[in-house]
């Protein structure tokens, strides 16, 4: 039992691996080899052209560059901003409160097809059109984060924030030197997820960016498509390209992954 | 007193202070727009000219627009067959792995993988297996003799090859959740069916099944929210066609906003969108409380 088990699983697992390996075959091999006659799960000949010619003719560097820089400046700005308000709904008490936070909570179901001509709007009115900070700005307002930041500081004991009170600490400060460094593997569940998101986001770069230079990388794999229509090695190799940060991460960080997304399960 | 009430009104204000940023985001990205939403959903725009008010008019024509219930209907049919494929699948993936076993943690991670790869290289990938003249799914099927299946140029088939993709991308999501699920189904209620001489497939469906079920009542509303949302692998994949035979309503309301340039039918599209999500919120919101209190 246990070993159909076993065989079951690691079938599972090469289904699901299968399509990543055939992107690595695709991309290393010559079009003509794909196409033409004979089936050939594995590749016949490396072809390094596939890598090299797309990224001297497009600005791919550009798009990755663009890329590194959205994900990096949106994973600091989001977390610190949920951090903080985090803080203040698990733990401190304002007027409106509680209205504030179901509000907050209810655009989590909010598909952003909904607000995106308005959203498209604001952009336009403050200038930000075609601008990377276009494509940052409105993503600010991440209810998922903010909701997993505040659950998780809910747990840590008041006794802890009372105590450094009473030695006289300014609630910024137990903010930085008692709140946060509790919340280390709560940091590094939103760092990963929102780079995650903003990395692989494509419908709202996609209506921002208009100019390819600024381009992201998802949507400057949209552009190549059109660009090599059915010669799938380029566009494969790209593809692949793209991947890597993600993979890296996913590769360092798999339990935090798996973790935060049971989390989200559970409620 | 007085110093508790300064030190109230301290706390509010720090409070305050520290919601600021993300209450300052939250109300010009997101209350603004889904109040101003409504606004342009009353007006015509053409291109960039300056936009009309026209009252219910997009409404009216939504409802005689034939590609919109296109548009919807195809949706439905995409939810109709890819939330309980996912969570069949993932449910199968769970308990599979939920027993000990050697490389385990290695096992999960693969099949969690395609959730972390962008909507659009996945895409890509599904593009590229399912080219009718010369993907691989088409070449194996042609060598085991069940001929080409015309993924591209029939309606069909096309939304089934979009379905697959998102059976791969989300199966590893449902597989975490009820692997988390099931680590909560209390020991001793397996060792009681065991002790009574239950069959493995009758602890199944009698004990495993059912104290799943809120889990699987959550899984499938985030799925009905999530594939009523699904742009990325459509527009990248299929764009729609052909025809409009995988034209979803967010495809469509992206088309109709920043393709034709129509914002205000866009938005109005976008208000039918936000009910039906509302009213699936609700139902959810309302079996949850009586479970609650039942």
């Amino acid at each position: 039992m246990t070993r159909y088990r076993l065989a079951f699983a690691i079938t599972g697992a090469v289904a699901m691996l299968f399509p990543v390996y055939w992107m690595v075959v695709t991309a290393i091999s010559s079009s003509a080899d794909m196409r033409g006659p004979g089936l050939h799960l594995w590749p016949t000949s490396v072809r390094w052209e596939n890598l090299t010619d797309p990224l001297s003719k497009f600005p791919y560097g550009m798009w990755a560059v663009n890329s590194v820089f959205i994900a990096v400046v949106a994973v600091v700005l989001t977390v610190v901003i949920n951090l903080m308000a985090g803080y203040a709904f698990a733990k401190l008490r304002f007027p409106g409160r509680n209205v504030l936070f179901i509000l907050i909570i209810s655009t989590l179901m909010v598909p952003v097809q909904v607000v995106m001509v308005p959203q498209f709007h604001l952009v336009v009115d403050f200038g930000l059109i075609g601008s990377d900070w276009g494509v940052i700005v409105p993503r600010l307002a991440e209810a998922f984060g903010l909701f997993m930041a505040r659950q998780f500081m809910m747990a840590i004991p008041d006794e802890l924030i009372e105590a450094a009170q009473c030695d006289g600490s300014s609630q910024w400060r137990i903010f930085r030197t008692v709140v946060l460094p509790l919340c280390r593997p709560l940091i590094a569940v939103l760092v990963i997820f929102t780079f995650m998101w903003r990395w692989n986001e494509f419908a709202w770069p996609l209506i921002v960016l208009k100019d390819p230079e600024s381009y992201t990388l998802q949507v400057g794999l949209l552009f190549l498509k059109n660009q090599y229509g059915q010669d799938y090695g380029s566009l494969m190799a790209m593809s692949l390209l793209s991947m890597i940060p993600m993979i890296i991460v996913f590769a360092l960080f798999q339990r935090h992954f798996v973790e935060g997304m049971a989390r989200s399960g559970i409620k | 007193m007085a110093t508790v009430r300064t030190r109230r009104a301290r706390e509010a204000l720090t409070g305050l202070a520290f919601a600021a940023p993300a209450v300052a985001v939250f109300a010009v990205f997101m209350f603004w727009p889904l109040i101003q939403v409504f606004w342009i959903s009353l007006q015509q725009t053409r291109g960039f000219g300056l936009a009309k008010w026209v009252g219910l008019q997009n409404y009216q024509e939504i409802l005689s627009d034939k590609i919109f219930w296109t548009a919807l209907w195809n949706t439905a049919l995409y939810t109709a067959i890819s939330v309980p494929l996912c969570l069949v699948a993932g449910l199968a993936a769970a308990l599979l792995l939920n027993r000990r076993m050697p490389a385990r943690g290695l096992i999960r991670a693969i099949y969690y993988l395609p959730a972390v790869i962008s909507g659009v290289s996945s895409a890509l990938i599904g593009a590229w297996l399912f080219n009718e003249d010369i993907g691989l799914v088409n070449r194996i099927l042609d060598v085991v003799g069940l001929g080409p299946v015309p993924w591209q140029s029939e309606g069909v088939p096309a939304l089934l090859s979009l379905v697959a993709i998102s059976l791969w991308i989300g199966l590893g999501f449902n597989m975490v959740v009820y692997l988390a699920a099931l680590q909560g189904i209390p020991r001793e209620v397996f060792e009681a069916a065991r002790c009574d001489g239950a069959s493995r497939w009758a602890t199944l469906r009698r004990i495993t099944i059912p104290q799943l079920g809120p889990t699987t009542f959550f899984l499938i509303v985030i799925g009905i929210i999530n594939s009523f949302q699904v742009f990325d692998i459509v527009y990248v994949m299929t764009g729609g066609g052909p025809g409009n035979s995988t034209t979803m309503l967010v495809t469509y309301a992206y088309s109709a906003g920043f393709e034709q340039r129509q914002q205000g039918y866009a938005s109005a599209i976008g208000v039918v969108l936000y009910l039906i999500v509302l009213v699936m919120t609700i139902v959810q919101w309302r079996v949850n409380k009586r479970r609650d209190v039942a």
